[in-house]
């Protein structure tokens, strides 16, 4: 999360993207819960991490 | 006598009806009495099966005429709502699921209880889709603490712990994605397994996250939890995310005791941001065990970060057509938290997902040292229904994601984990104790809480 993140502005611009309503007295809970994962994005990307580390989907072809 | 018996563990009212000194039906209508004079009150139960459940006792009590001895028979259990059950709709806490059909078969879970005996009472309250950790329902209402019935029960598996905790039933199934079996086991003072991640079949439960639901059973003692899993392992080709793994032998480890294990208590992120009480719930144990050893689980706010982000995205995915055509359906404090998981980048998830794959290998190091791990279950005590905030080390915060904060890192890692109810001194509520133990030996941390149990340090009453 960078410091020019807007979580309400994330949250429209998203929305729009994939089709979603957010009606106006949904939109604190839904901008608050925004930040609450941007701010645990932050510390799962602030760790680095070596290229072979991969995924572990549970995908059995 | 029969009431007197149903309030007793499971393997106790098994052997009875095996001994013939009771019949499974007269312990069902028992049980089917106890839940008629209270789940108004508590709430437990959504969906009653109880013309099911005398045929189920029925059978159980042909059979062992017949000189069977079924390891369950006679024992009263309930399912988490989101287990499909013959004839009943599975609503999975939601308003929207009940639009669905009734299940035509049961949960494979559900058939193998059933196939040793046990007798399905019906199913029980959760938090809508299973997205919270307070067993609080907008639809269904609050499942009840039996202890304190002005408290929370813990959720999501909130019926779950309310059903056993009252005397209901002697045991229940729910599911643990982040801490939905720990919690509720923590706040209303019982004994719960969340198996390693992948070992039991969830064919026929409707899924929250799959790359980190468990399902697995809640009871008042430590043996039941054994005679259970010992019931419900297997392979199922129903299930795509199931591993194939020889089945641990939990009955005939369970009373091993604790001689030669390495037992050490979870420090650095375990002792921060609770109350005094969780941190006092795990000394009492260690104390008990003679632990003084400590060790480091790497990076466990990291690890619960990306369980964070992967849970919120990959549980918005599944609603995504009915975030977008009933939004206005769902619980309101659910369908906030889905909205907003639309919108993770997908980088955020998919580097949590890189991250667990870091976490495994890093907690298969730190059980080179160690066979068990003790930490706290829970950051306090159930709290009073309703509570929005908390404040933990001096920051306000929801209550409703932050009370699985010390559960959502262990089940990250898919680790099997026993919580054990500790009563302290001068405390009307119990809290829980995480047991943790390597992938795949649940073995290790039910012979910890069973000689726990056996020690009378923690202990699972029915609620007065």
């Amino acid at each position: 999360m960078t410091e020019a993140f807007d979580p309400e502005a994330h949250a429209d611009a998203m929305a729009r993207a994939i089709g979603l309503t957010i009606l106006p007295e949904w939109k604190p809970g839904v901008v608050a819960n925004v930040k609450a994962t941007a701010a645990a994005a932050e510390l799962v990307l602030s760790l680095p991490l070596e290229d072979h580390v991969e995924p572990a989907p549970v995908f059995v072809p | 006598m029969t009431d007197a018996l149903l309030l007793q563990p499971a393997h106790v009212i098994a052997a009875a009806v095996k001994a013939r000194r009771v019949s499974a039906r007269e312990v069902t209508l028992s049980a089917i009495a106890h839940v008629e004079a209270k789940n108004a009150r508590l709430r437990a139960f959504t969906d009653m099966t109880f013309d099911r459940a005398l045929a189920e006792a029925d059978a159980a009590d042909a059979a062992i005429e017949e000189g069977d001895e079924p390891a369950l028979a006679g024992v009263p259990y309930g399912v988490k709502n989101l287990f499909d059950v013959t004839g009943v709709t599975t609503r999975a806490g939601s308003k929207i699921n009940r639009d669905n059909v009734a299940a035509g078969a049961d949960a494979t879970l559900v058939q193998r209880m059933g196939a040793n005996g046990a007798v399905l009472l019906g199913a029980l309250n959760m938090g809508e889709y299973a997205y919270d950790f307070t067993g609080e329902n907008a639809h269904d209402g609050n499942s009840l603490n039996p202890h304190d019935p002005t408290r929370m029960s813990g959720g999501s598996s909130g019926g779950s712990g309310t059903a056993v905790a009252a005397g209901m039933v002697a045991a229940s199934l729910g599911s643990d994605t982040n801490g939905s079996i720990r919690v509720p086991s923590s706040f209303c003072g019982l004994f719960g397994l969340k198996p390693t991640f992948a070992r039991l079949s969830r064919a026929g439960t409707f899924p929250f996250c799959a790359s980190l639901d468990h399902l697995g059973p809640m009871a008042r003692s430590v043996t039941d939890l054994a005679l259970i899993l010992d019931a419900l392992q297997g392979d199922d080709p129903l299930d795509p995310a199931q591993v194939s793994r020889p089945p641990v032998a939990a009955m005939a480890e369970v009373d091993r005791g604790i001689t030669g294990l390495r037992i050490a208590v979870a420090d650095g992120y375990f002792r921060n941001s609770g109350m005094p009480e969780a941190y006092a719930a795990v000394d009492y144990v260690a104390a008990a065990l003679k632990v003084s050893q400590t060790v480091t689980i790497p990076e466990a706010a990291r690890a619960r970060a990306a369980a964070y982000v992967i849970t919120t995205a990959e549980s918005s995915a599944l609603h995504l057509s009915r975030l977008s055509t009933r939004a206005a359906d769902f619980d309101p404090d659910t369908r906030d938290r889905l909205l907003s998981g639309a919108m993770a980048p997908a980088a955020w998830v998919i580097q949590a997902h890189r991250l667990r794959s870091w976490f495994r290998d890093a907690m298969r190091e730190v059980f080179r040292g160690v066979d068990v791990i003790l930490a706290p279950a829970t950051p306090f005590h159930a709290l009073p229904s309703g509570t929005k905030t908390v404040t933990l080390d001096g920051v306000t915060m929801p209550a409703r994601p932050n009370i699985g904060l010390y559960t959502q890192p262990i089940s990250f890692a898919g680790l099997p984990v026993v919580a054990v109810p500790v009563w302290l001194n001068g405390t009307k509520l119990p809290i829980g104790v995480q047991v943790i133990g390597p992938a795949w030996r649940e073995d290790l941390p039910l012979r910890v809480a069973r000689h726990l149990e056996r020690e009378g340090v923690v202990a699972a009453p029915v609620a007065a």
